[in-house]
């Protein structure tokens, strides 16, 4: 394992660190109890509180998320692992500024199981708390024999969305109604070239042939449901825009977002490679693509490999997609 | 025959200890058809409960359960940490006010643990998951009392089954957890999961049946 890390066990803990000492005026990092990362102005008076969480590995998700137009806080957790209810109901007593809570939370069974048991404490407490699941990964088929679809790339979007409408201080039902839209919205699927290391696990998760990929990963370096001899970036890209297009399904004259991903380890000039076949295909298909997001944002540590996500736009997205956002990981107009 | 305090606080260590030394083996397992974190989150959460066990030492076994999972609520994270919380937490409920366990107040406590597990994750038998380990070991505990069986006996049955119940996992797909996302691709592999569950029964068995010290 190469890595520039001192301890396995201390990654999670001093990168936290790093980004309280990078990040002072969009964020503070409480570390004393259960570790959350918050917004620098928490609690915002009368503005519904937006939580995300999840295993760390995944940066700039969700802790680079945080700030004024997306998320109030994040709850990072061991790598690859979901964090704990004490951090989620730390959190959402951190950001409750009376107006409720909403937790996104990403489908998998660990992040669903430890959100479920904070909001019943966190309502225990009196606070208002609704949740999204997030499980937009058409990879994943067949929902009765399975956990159902995993959240992946749609989260960043949702994420931005809902803070961008939580910001205009709409009520909580409305805040979770634009998140659960988002998400029905989203489809993502992704693919890897090579596998990552967990930092306290030592080697990679699983072992790729220098001339194979896998098709259909989620963000935890797990396999994916299929493997194959690599082929060229169109082949590639067309492989994981079809079953998104087929299944919501995206139709002609759709407006959309299109969202490519980085998994950590692939540079951006990949990424735009990937990006001008997917343009190709939307356009083929007659499909707009009225917004885009390019970049890593939401990783699997050093893996090499990409997801696409679409998200149907419609005029209300639109506009909150363009709002105003400052945050380490998503900035524009502040 | 019962189980007291004191055995029931060795019975922890004694998991602790196992999940120590078989730390990196959960997690190859789960390396296979999850995402290799089983062992490093339950080591994660033992040690915790270890360094909490003296605090609760003088308590009742209720307290002392309960004590256990929360504390494995609030550090192993994924989806173990409610899980294994919970069968804890329902132990405890299980539990309160004892100062010793007889047979059949351990009977009681297994089946709200288990109950309590299959509650909070809504797997069904042959999912591919702890509950593929926990409910057999409890059906085999069940039987035994209702044979008469002695407890060192029932115990050994039940950790058995468990065994059992782990090995079968293997051919299975699972259809819970993180490895149902592979599909077809999990068969051939045990669940980490069940894995786990069954040196948690063996650990009791191990401890209670065994060392008749502890055992009154
Ligand atoms: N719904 C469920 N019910 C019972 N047991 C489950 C369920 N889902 C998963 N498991 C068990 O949990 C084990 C995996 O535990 P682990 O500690 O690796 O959590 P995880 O799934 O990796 O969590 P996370 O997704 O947050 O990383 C599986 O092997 C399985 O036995
Ligand atoms: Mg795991």
């Amino acid at each position: 394992m190469k890595k520039l890390i001192n301890k396995p066990e201390d990654v999670v803990a001093e990168e936290l660190q790093g980004i309280a000492q990078a990040h002072p005026d969009l964020v503070r990092v409480s570390m004393d109890g259960p570790f959350y990362i918050v917004r620098a102005d928490a609690p915002v008076q009368g503005k519904v509180g937006v939580i995300s969480g999840g295993g760390s590995g995944h940066e700039p998700m969700h802790g680079g998320f945080v700030g004024v137009g997306m998320l109030d806080a994040a709850c990072p957790g061991a790598v690859f692992t979901s964090p704990t209810p004490d951090q989620m109901l730390e959190a959402t007593k951190a950001v409750n500024g009376g107006a409720g809570v909403l937790h996104i939370v990403k489908n998998y069974t660990g992040d669903v199981l430890n959100f479920e048991m904070a909001a019943d404490l966190a309502r225990a407490e009196g606070i208002t708390v609704e949740a999204v699941v997030i499980d937009d990964d058409v990879a994943v088929k067949d929902s009765l024999y399975t956990a159902g679809r995993r959240g992946v790339g749609a989260t960043v979007l949702a994420e931005k969305i809902t803070g961008a409408a939580a910001e205009q201080r709409r009520p909580l039902a409305e805040v979770a109604e634009i998140c659960r839209q988002v998400n029905a919205n989203g489809r993502s699927m992704g693919m890897a070239l090579t596998s990552c290391t967990v930092p306290h696990a030592g080697k990679p998760t699983f072992e790729l042939g220098e001339n194979e990929m896998e098709i259909g990963i989620g963000i935890h370096g797990e396999p994916g449901r299929t493997r194959m001899p690599l082929k060229t970036a169109a082949e590639i890209t067309e492989l994981l825009a079809t079953p998104i297009l087929d299944d919501l399904p995206f139709k002609s004259g759709d407006e959309v977002l299109a969202f490519v991903n980085g998994m950590g380890g692939t540079p951006l000039i990949e990424l735009y490679v990937v990006y001008n076949e997917l343009a190709k295909i939307c356009k083929g298909r007659g499909i707009k693509i009225a917004r885009n997001l390019i970049g890593p944002y939401i990783t699997s540590l050093e893996m090499a490999g990409c997801s696409i996500t679409l998200l149907k736009l419609n005029d209300e997205f639109t506009r909150l997609w363009d709002a105003p956002v400052k945050t380490a990981g998503l900035r524009w107009g502040l | 025959m019962t189980i007291s305090r004191d055995a029931v606080v060795d019975w922890i260590k004694a998991f602790a200890d196992v999940i120590a030394v078989n730390k990196d083996y959960l997690t190859e397992l789960d390396a296979a058809i999850g995402d290799a974190d089983h062992g490093a989150n339950m080591h994660r959460g033992f040690q915790a409960v270890l360094t909490k066990l003296p605090t609760v030492a003088d308590k009742d076994i209720g307290t002392l359960f309960k004590t256990v999972g929360m504390t494995l609520v609030s550090t192993v994270g994924g989806a173990a940490g409610p899980l294994y919380g919970t069968f804890f937490i329902q132990l405890g409920s299980a539990t309160t006010g004892k100062l010793e366990l007889t047979m059949a107040d351990w009977q009681a406590a297994l089946e709200a643990g288990v109950n309590g597990v299959v509650m909070r994750g809504k797997a069904n038998p042959g999912d591919k998951t702890m509950v593929d380990a926990l409910i057999p070991a409890l059906g085999a505990f069940k039987a035994a009392s209702a044979s008469n069986a002695a407890l060192p006996a029932a115990l050994r049955d039940a950790a058995q089954a468990a065994e059992q119940g782990m090995l079968a996992t293997t051919p299975w797909v699972a259809r819970k957890g993180r490895a149902s996302y592979l599909g077809e691709r999990s068969a051939g592999h045990q669940d980490p999961g069940a894995t786990s569950s069954h040196l948690l029964l063996k650990a009791a068995a191990d401890t209670w049946a065994d060392n008749s010290g502890n055992v009154g």
